[in-house]
């Protein structure tokens, strides 16, 4: 099988801009990815189904108009959708199936596997394509995922998707990553970069040169933290490398250029933050929290982020940070 | 020996909630540990008949036959507690105090609406997160009202069994119900997420609320909570505010952390500790109220 390239500007690109995607921004996206022959597009809150809450940031649209909007919008490109259990329900993806999502990935936090049992036979019983997704890959090592990409391959997972949400890991750690997942399992294994040390597209090739054959990106890295795996990028390299993907590499230029960039609230850049994201290991999603809290208590957003990476805190945990900050603050006062 | 001021009681299900009901049964004034069952033989079971107490692996048919049983705790799951035993205890009139997400009977949160629920035939206890949070919206609704109720519980991945990880949606969905119902938000949100730190994180919910009533002076509100806090104590001594009540436009925010009573988990294990405190409290209201009627002598 060709190397499937998964773009998720519409669902891990809905942090970079707070979850402010309308129904006309996602149909014209997900048009033009769809004529850039990119085979699947993920739609989604950015903490996926159900994820519109005070916790993760509020919708601005309705997040299953989207997913309308943008299934509406293509001809060949399959729509799918993320859901993490504990915040989305079997209730949402049977919804996000009648708005025409074709494929459920199922995440939770990489030693939480079984937790997707529930999730990813659903999906399979809607007659769905079902997608393992691990995250937080860098805080366990490599048997260590293996064993928990077996569960979700017993549940029925068609292929396991592993994801540097802190953009953490270097190269020669996704190498031994994706290998060990991949001699567990019978099923394709994909890979999930953050750009937090700048590594996203290394470490995207690390995972095809590993075996991979499926890669996460989106248009001008839009996605949390700083940002995900760059598609036009990664278009041009594999390009480059001689690795067919089918897709329009000018297309996603212009696409990045006049269909993103006008829409975006801030360069999606290495800031100081994001690159404290990486070095200490957080959850990408928190750095806009991050940013609010320390904002609100006066604080340095590197401190809250160190004591958030100390505390081990998990995809999801967006609610804490508050607790974090005033812990903070109220050591300082004392 | 029989002690003629107890009510007997039998746990169905010796799994880690079941266990840890074991254990505070045994400390009760009005309660005593008549049975635990189960359908296998398990380490529970064995556990239990090491404390002495008569056990059974013929589930709820053995409970039944006991006629000195007059309230059952059920720890089992809701599949289990709607099609077998909650029908089986009904006709046998034995009181159902239900620790599934099943929800058969009226949800009860003790510091909120135990009162109403002492004669009922079957309550259900919600869930962990609910336990924790569901007073603290009340206790907002009542003074400003609550347009809108979200909860974040997050709990030690060690304290989460195979029943809570293969009924994720469950929680959420009767804890977002019972926000609604008894916590009375117009809308519940529920989310949980589970945490592998080592050492093991202790229980911790965060509740924010949009108020109604935004005239309300936060002071009254504050005041609510904190007296609620007090009220949850009473029967949840680990129970406290992490981060004090905060208000941010319509927003009030919260943070509770619970500590359990290490009594079969560690003291991280605060999710089993507040709903199996709460079931305990409600068990003793009703066993004080069979009591009275002359019931169990």
């Amino acid at each position: 099988m060709k190397l499937q390239i998964v773009d998720a500007t519409l669902r891990d690109g809905s942090h970079a801009v707070r979850h402010s995607f309308t129904a006309g921004q996602a149909r014209e996206i997900a048009g033009r990815l769809d004529g850039c022959n990119v085979p699947i597009i993920e739609v989604s809150h950015g903490d996926g189904l159900g994820g519109s809450s005070y916790t993760y940031g509020f919708s601005k649209e309705d997040p299953f108009s989207l997913i309308a909007a943008a299934a509406g919008a293509v001809k060949q490109a399959k729509i799918s959708v993320l859901l993490l259990p504990g915040i989305g329900t079997i209730a949402d993806l049977s919804r996000a199936k009648d708005c025409g999502a074709s494929i459920v990935r199922v995440a939770t936090h990489v030693t939480e596997a079984d937790i997707s049992a529930q999730h990813i036979e659903a999906t399979k019983s809607m007659g769905l394509m079902a997608v393992g997704f691990l995250m937080m890959v860098h805080m366990l090592d490599p048997d260590g995922i293996a064993e928990q990409a077996k569960k979700m391959e017993s549940y029925g997972a068609d292929y396991i998707n592993l994801a540097d949400s802190a953009g953490a890991l270097l190269p020669e750690q996704v190498t031994e990553r994706i290998q060990a997942v991949r001699a567990a399992v019978k099923i394709p294994v994909g890979f999930h970069a953050h750009n937090n040390l700048s590594l996203a597209v290394a470490n995207s090739l690390a995972a095809i040169d590993a075996g991979a054959g499926y890669i996460d990106a989106t248009l001008r890295g839009l996605g949390a933290g700083a940002g995900n795996t760059q598609i036009e990028v990664l278009a041009g390299v594999l390009q480059r490398k001689g690795i067919e993907t089918g897709l329009d590499f000018y297309g996603l230029i212009d696409a990045s250029e006049q269909a993103v960039a006008p829409i975006m609230l801030r360069p999606q850049i290495i800031d100081n933050g994001s690159l404290m994201l990486g070095y200490a290991g957080v959850y990408s999603s928190f750095l806009l929290h991050v940013y609010n809290a320390a904002e609100k208590y006066h604080l340095e957003p590197r401190d809250i982020l160190v004591e958030v990476g100390k505390r081990k805190m998990v995809g999801g945990q967006e609610d804490l940070i508050l607790d974090v900050a005033y812990s903070l603050k109220k050591a300082q006062q004392a | 020996m029989t002690n003629l001021n107890k009510i007997k009681v039998a746990v169905i299900g010796p799994g880690n909630i079941g266990s840890d009901l074991m254990y505070k049964i045994m400390r009760s004034d009005y309660l005593e540990m008549a049975m635990m069952a189960g359908i296998v033989e398990s380490e529970g079971i064995r556990r239990a008949a090491g404390f002495g107490v008569p056990v059974s692996i013929q589930g709820v048919s053995a409970v039944v036959r006991n006629p000195e049983i007059k309230i059952a705790f059920d720890a089992t799951s809701a599949g289990a507690h709607e099609k077998i035993n909650a029908p089986a205890l009904k006709k046998a009139g034995i009181i159902a105090v239900d620790l599934t997400p099943a929800a058969v009977g009226p949800y009860c949160v003790p510091s909120v609406n135990l009162e109403g629920l002492k004669t009922k035939t079957n309550i259900n206890m919600v869930t962990c997160g609910g336990q924790a949070t569901i007073p603290i919206v009340n206790a907002i609704h009542r003074v400003a009202g609550a347009e809108y109720a979200e909860i974040v519980a997050a709990i030690a991945s060690k304290s989460a069994g195979p029943g809570t990880r293969a009924n994720m949606d469950e929680f959420t969905e009767t804890t977002s119900r019972a926000l609604e119902v008894v916590g009375k938000a117009e809308k519940g949100k529920a989310i949980i997420v589970l945490n592998p730190a080592e050492p093991p994180i202790n229980m911790t919910d965060t509740v924010m609320v949009r108020v109604k009533d935004r005239t309300v002076p936060f002071e009254t509100i504050r005041n609510s909570i904190l007296q609620m806090v007090e009220q949850v104590q009473k029967y949840v001594p680990g129970y406290r505010l992490r981060v004090p009540p905060q208000m941010d436009g319509d927003k009030v925010s919260t943070v509770v952390q619970v500590q359990g009573q290490g009594d079969f988990l560690p003291t991280y294990a605060g999710n089993l500790d507040i709903i199996n405190a709460a079931a305990i409290e409600a068990a003793e209201a009703i066993a004080q109220e069979l009591l009275k009627g002359g019931d169990g002598k």
